[in-house]
């Protein structure tokens, strides 16, 4: 089928020609290693900004690091032992995790819904397709900042809406699942759209052929969505997932402006919407400067990561009983 | 020929592109135009300095000054001076340290100029004596900063609000309403049961901060840390008082629950949704930019609960990293000279920490229109000169963040006045070990 998460330009082989033979070699010499070149701005890059930070951030996780101070003495896994015993650093994870999952679920249905909705003949087809990108363009800050009003505790609008229909004002910066839910509401408003063009692209590149011989067969348009639609898109869920898992689990800059006034990067008075990333910004820089144990906060953030995202794409391959098949392209 | 030329020319971009993306981070050296160069001063909140820039750049043609973070938290303006610090580079050519946090920079004075190098020493009388200390490293060999300000307090209130409430307006007629923390809750009591629509204060943890600062200044002199830096948040009876004090304000329901700083204290201040706030020197230029013009001639300046005490105040420090630290140590002379201090008060309010420019009329017959021509000289000037300061240990700011988290944590009604105090105990220590 035509979504390859991983699809590669086909090689063209190289024209064979009589050359001068300074040509030949130099040719040669092209052929071989040129590639490299050709790919080296990225790995480049990747390793001054991916490698380097992620060895350093090991390294710096193994000693007590005081930011300011000169000495660093080195105390092996010490930061870890401590962390692994740390009852607020549990509490950032059991946070972040369940912001993630009241924030992804209902933004990937949504997005799928979006996007067969938008895939559908629709008036001004283009103009809805671009609107839905809106708020994914939109600064994260000044949508924080904006939901964070919106949230207010006293001056809020939620909660006036909510007075209107007669439910009692929430707190919502200090209810730890009040402050879950008003976070994956920001969470949601800006990757929504962004996921249903995800879904979109790939639901266009579905053939129409077997959408017309399920309609002749008499399958509705809901049977089709869930027979042919979802199954095909299957490569794309698991990308969408595991993008999300990423972005998710180290979501910062939502909660951490989700919260003003002193000391927003504890996420409430009693951690109630503190992230991991929040937690490890916490210790690092304000005001614990203890730059080791903030990198050991990044290094199991990052193990965790991993694990979350490998048992994810583990569920979504059972679901749908091994792999898809591609389609007759 | 054909192809050959445009293999090298697609090999001499790729070469290309990787150098600008490693050319990319290189420096951003400041080019000296005809020997003209470019001071950066780094600040929070208000330090009321713009006029002071002109007359000294009209006086020094070769420098410019820049200054940054004017109205930031101070929570959001400490991070990124340590980062600075830490990474040898971004800083200004003058940073504003708070007394807070003066200890933790301090700790590693190698980060800033020795202004006793500089020449320091000659102007140490134009500091209180605590105030010139505080900049001391603790072998007393290195100065890192000079003062600018002290936090002499306060308490702000509404007139309007009070005058609702059937309360007198005149300030020594309001100042004589509250000669303890006590009578000031009772004034609260009769205040709430009026309902006026308003709370009788903004939040809790500033008034515990200011309770704390006073009870400890009148007492040993010391509060979450004793002079040989252990932790004593447990066992210091001026923590538990102002803790216990907090606490029966809270009881009698007399806070808004606003989180200071946040968005809805400052939208508290413009509904005008409290009527007292515990108010610092600083704190006047804070209440002015919050409440808006429209407020102008509705806050009035009492007299403190209880017995003075003071809350905040900063110095000024030049970074060893900076490319001008001559011309910055100067200007630092500039700004923490008795006339540099007179300028900052007479623009934003900050308290002088000069005996000289306390006893100056500028200072002593000071009038805040804003504040319905409150004789703020007098208010704040008076128990400035006999002030106690409160020592700050090593861990002082991480402390002071858990304790007035338990504060915030009882106002909510998320825990009770004990588990708040346990809390504060455990997470204190918890956070002085990190």
């Amino acid at each position: 089928m035509a979504l390859q998460l991983d699809a590669r330009p086909p090689v063209a082989p190289a024209p064979r020609t009589a050359r001068p033979p300074r040509g030949i070699r130099l040719s040669r010499l092209d052929q071989k290693y040129s590639p490299y070149l050709y790919i080296a701005p990225f790995f480049l890059l990747f390793g001054v900004f991916g490698v380097y930070p992620l060895i350093y951030t090991l390294w710096v996780s193994l000693h007590d690091w005081d930011l300011l101070g000169s000495d660093h003495p080195f105390v092996g896994l010490d930061n870890y032992t401590r962390l692994m015993a740390d009852t607020d650093f549990w509490h950032a994870v059991v946070n972040t995790l369940g912001i993630f999952v009241i924030s992804t679920i209902p933004q990937l249905l949504a997005a799928l819904w979006l996007a067969n909705l938008l895939n559908r003949q629709l008036r001004a087809r283009t103009t809805f397709r671009m609107a839905v990108l809106i708020p994914n363009i939109t600064s994260t800050a000044a949508v924080a900042i904006v939901f964070g009003v919106l949230f207010g505790r006293e001056f809020g609008m939620v909660n006036w809406l909510l007075d209107l229909v007669g439910v009692d004002a929430i707190d919502w910066k200090s209810n730890r699942f009040a402050s879950w839910v008003a976070i994956s509401a920001m969470v949601d408003w800006r990757w929504t759209g962004y996921n249903a063009l995800i879904f979109l692209a790939a639901m266009q590149a579905i053939p129409r052929d077997l959408y017309e011989s399920a309609a002749i067969d008499g399958a509705n348009r809901t049977r089709q969505f869930w027979s042919i639609t979802v199954p095909l898109l299957k490569p794309t869920i698991i990308f969408t997932v595991i993008v999300s898992t990423i972005g998710g689990l180290q979501l910062f800059t939502e909660p951490r402006l989700f919260h003003s006034g002193t000391n927003p990067i504890r996420g409430g008075p009693l951690r109630e919407s503190q992230t991991v990333t929040m937690y490890m910004f916490e210790n690092a820089f304000a005001p614990h400067y203890n730059f080791g144990y903030g990198s050991a906060v990044a290094w199991l953030l990052f193990a965790l990561i991993a694990v979350v995202a490998a048992v994810n794409v583990l569920l979504l391959r059972r679901l749908g009983g091994g792999r898809p098949k591609g389609g007759p392209r | 020929m054909g192809v050959f030329p445009r293999r090298r020319l697609a090999v001499a971009l790729v070469a290309a592109t990787a150098l600008l993306a490693t050319a990319g981070c290189a420096g951003d050296d400041e080019p000296a135009e005809n020997g003209q160069i470019t001071l950066t001063v780094d600040v929070f909140s208000q330090f009321g300095y713009e006029e002071l820039y002109k007359e000294y750049m009209a006086s020094h043609p070769n420098v410019k000054i820049v200054e940054r973070g004017t109205g930031t938290n101070l929570d959001d303006y400490s991070p990124k001076l340590t980062q600075w610090l830490a990474a040898g580079k971004g800083a200004g050519d003058v940073v504003a340290i708070e007394e807070g946090l003066m200890v933790e920079y301090k700790a590693n004075p190698d980060n800033f100029v020795n202004l006793l190098d500089h020449g320091a020493a000659e102007l140490k009388g134009n500091f209180m004596e605590w105030k010139w200390n505080q900049g001391l490293s603790a072998d007393g060999k290195k100065l890192i900063g000079l003062g600018t300000d002290v936090g002499g307090m306060a308490m702000c209130y509404r007139k309007d609000l009070f005058a609702k409430a059937g309360l007198p307006t005149d300030r020594d007629a309001v100042s004589k309403l509250w000669p303890t923390w006590q009578d000031y809750i009772r004034v609260g009591e009769q205040f709430t049961a009026k309902k006026t629509g308003a709370s009788f204060l903004d939040a809790a943890t500033n008034t515990f901060n200011t309770i704390v600062l006073q009870t400890a200044g009148n007492a040993q002199g010391y509060h979450y840390y004793d002079t040989s830096d252990n932790l004593v948040v447990d066992s210091n009876p001026a923590v538990r008082q102002a803790w216990d004090t907090t606490m029966d304000i809270i009881d009698s329901g007399l806070s808004g629950k606003y989180g200071s700083w946040s968005e809805e204290w400052v939208s508290a201040f413009k509904q005008a949704k409290f009527a007292t706030i515990a108010c610092p020197a600083w704190m006047t230029g804070v209440i002015e930019g919050n409440a808006g013009p429209d407020a102008k001639g509705k806050w009035d300046i009492a007299r403190v609960p209880g017995n003075g005490g003071n809350w905040g105040g900063s110095h000024l420090a030049v970074p060893k990293q900076s490319k001008h630290r001559d011309e910055a140590i100067e200007l630092v002379k500039f700004l923490t000279s008795a006339k540099g201090q007179i300028g900052a008060f007479k623009a934003k309010g900050p308290l002088p920490s000069s005996p000289q420019a306390l006893a100056d009329p500028a200072i002593v017959d000071a009038k805040n229109a804003y504040f319905s021509d409150a004789p703020v000289g007098q208010i704040f000037g008076a128990g400035a000169k006999t002030l106690k300061p409160v020592y700050m240990g090593p861990k002082n700011q991480a402390v002071r963040t858990e304790v007035e988290n338990a504060v915030r944590t009882v106002e909510l009604g998320q825990r009770t006045p004990d588990q708040g105090w346990t809390d504060a105990v455990t997470n204190a220590k918890k956070a002085a070990a990190k």
